[in-house]
C-alpha cells in the first residue's frame, strides 16, 4: 500500500468542529426543504392566482439553481476544496452546458415557429 | 480542509511529490466521473427541452399525467413526486451525516446514517417503480388515437365526444362519430403509444427517469458494499473513512440530478 497516499489527504475533524458541521447540514436541509415546498406550492397555485407562466418558469429555474448550489458547495464539500480544483470541475461543465442549452433551445423554437410537422405519419 | 487554506506558490504546487489539488487521487477521479456523468444527464435534459419546444403545442402537461397517490383516490398533481423528492433529499442528509461521522472516526454513527441512507434509496427506487406502473397502466378512461395519429382526450365516460389539443371546443355529434370509428382507443403509455399525448413524452420519461433510477439503484448497491465494509471495520483499520466520502459524492450527485429532473420534467 505504499502508493496509496489517501490517508494524507483524508479530511478529519474534532468533536467541536463536528457540531458546527452538523448544524450547517441541518440548516441546509431546511433550506432545501423550504425551496422544494415553495416550488410545489407555486406549481399548484400559479394558474388560479393568475401569475404569468414566464415568471413561474424562471422562478423554478432560479430555485433549482439555488438547490444545486447548496448540494454541490456544501453536501459535496466542493466549497471547501482548493480554488484550482473548483475551477477544474465547474468551468468545463458550465461552459458546455450554457452553450448547449442556448444552441439547442434556439434551434427548437425556430423549428417550431417555421416548419411545424405533425408527429405521426 | 487544512490543505485548502495553506498559502501556495506555483512552483511548489506543481513541483511534484504531492497532490496539487490537495485531495486524494480517488476523490479527484470520483469528481471527474461525476462531471462526465453530469454531461450525460445534461444531454438528456437538453434533448428533452429541444423536443418540448419543438412540439410545444401538443406536449402533455406533467401535472395532468402524474396525479396518482397511493391509497388515495382522485387527482393529486405533483404530490407524489414532491414526496419522492423529499425522500431523496432526506437520504442526502443522512448520507452527509454519515460522511461527517466518518470524519470524526465514529463507526457507530456511520453505521446508523448509512443504513438510513440505504433505506431511503430503496424507498425512492420503489416509488419510481410505482410511478412507472401507473404511467404504463394508464387511466381507466384511456384516450383516442385518431387516424392521423393525434391523441385526443375523451370529454366523459360516454366516449362520444373528445378534445383536440390546442382546440377550445369539444368535437361531438356525427363529426366525432366518424372520427371515433376510424380511430383506436389506447390505454397507458409505452415507447410507441402514449395516451397522455405525444409518444416522445413517454420515451423521454422512460429514458430520463430510467437512467436516473439506474443511478439510484447502483448508488444503493455501492452504498451497501461500503456499509458492509464499515461493519467489518475496514476503514477503522485503514485509519480514515474516505471511501464513505467518495460514495457520498456519488449519492449527492444522484440527488442533484433529481433536483433538475424534478424541475424540468414535472414542474416546467
Amino acid at each position: 500500500m505504499d502508493f496509496d497516499r489517501t490517508a494524507e489527504y483524508a479530511h478529519k475533524h474534532s468533536e467541536e468542529e463536528g457540531k458546527k458541521v452538523r448544524k450547517m447540514i441541518w440548516v441546509i436541509f431546511w433550506v432545501l426543504l423550504a425551496v422544494t415546498a415553495a416550488e410545489v406550492t407555486l406549481g399548484l397555485v400559479w394558474q388560479d392566482m393568475g401569475i404569468a407562466w414566464g415568471f413561474v418558469k424562471w422562478t423554478f429555474i432560479v430555485l433549482t439553481l439555488v438547490k444545486a448550489y447548496y448540494i454541490v458547495a456544501s453536501y459535496m464539500h466542493l466549497g471547501g476544496e482548493r480554488k484550482n480544483f473548483k475551477m477544474v470541475v465547474l468551468i468545463p461543465f458550465i461552459v458546455f452546458a450554457i452553450y448547449a442549452i442556448y444552441i439547442f433551445l434556439t434551434e427548437a423554437l425556430h423549428l417550431n415557429l417555421t416548419d411545424y410537422l405533425p408527429l405521426a405519419e | 480542509m487544512s490543505a485548502s487554506t495553506e498559502t501556495l506558490d506555483n512552483k511548489k504546487t506543481w513541483g511534484g511529490g504531492f497532490s496539487p489539488f490537495g485531495i486524494s487521487y480517488g476523490k479527484m477521479m470520483m469528481w471527474f466521473f461525476l462531471v462526465s456523468d453530469a454531461f450525460t444527464f445534461t444531454g438528456f435534459l437538453i434533448a428533452y427541452g429541444y423536443m418540448r419546444h419543438r412540439f410545444e403545442d401538443v406536449w402533455p402537461v406533467a401535472e395532468d399525467v402524474f396525479t396518482h397517490f397511493p391509497f388515495m383516490h382522485g387527482d393529486h398533481p405533483l404530490l407524489y413526486v414532491a414526496l419522492m423528492t423529499f425522500i431523496l433529499i432526506m437520504s442526502s442528509v443522512t448520507m452527509v451525516l454519515a460522511v461527517e461521522a466518518g470524519q470524526r472516526m465514529k463507526r457507530d454513527s456511520v453505521i446508523l446514517w448509512m443504513a438510513l441512507t440505504i433505506v431511503g434509496g430503496l424507498i425512492f427506487v420503489g416509488s419510481q417503480a410505482w410511478e412507472w406502473y401507473h404511467f404504463i397502466h394508464g387511466t381507466e378512461l384511456g384516450a383516442l388515437q385518431l387516424a392521423d395519429g393525434t391523441i385526443v382526450q375523451w370529454v366523459d365516460e360516454a366516449k362520444n365526444a373528445f378534445m383536440i389539443p390546442g382546440v377550445a371546443d369539444a368535437i361531438k355529434g356525427s363529426d366525432a362519430a366518424a372520427m371515433i370509428a376510424q380511430g383506436t382507443e389506447i390505454y397507458g403509455a409505452n415507447l410507441t403509444v402514449n395516451e397522455y399525448g405525444v409518444p416522445l413524452f413517454a420515451d423521454f420519461f422512460f429514458f430520463i427517469t430510467g437512467f436516473h433510477g439506474t443511478h439510484v439503484f447502483s448508488g444503493v448497491v455501492i452504498n451497501f458494499i461500503i456499509f458492509v465494509n464499515v461493519l467489518k471495520g475496514t476503514y477503522e483499520k485503514r485509519g480514515h473513512y474516505e471511501m464513505v466520502e467518495k460514495v457520498g459524492l456519488y449519492w449527492h450527485f444522484v440527488d442533484l440530478v433529481w433536483v433538475f429532473v424534478f424541475t424540468f420534467f414535472y414542474l416546467v
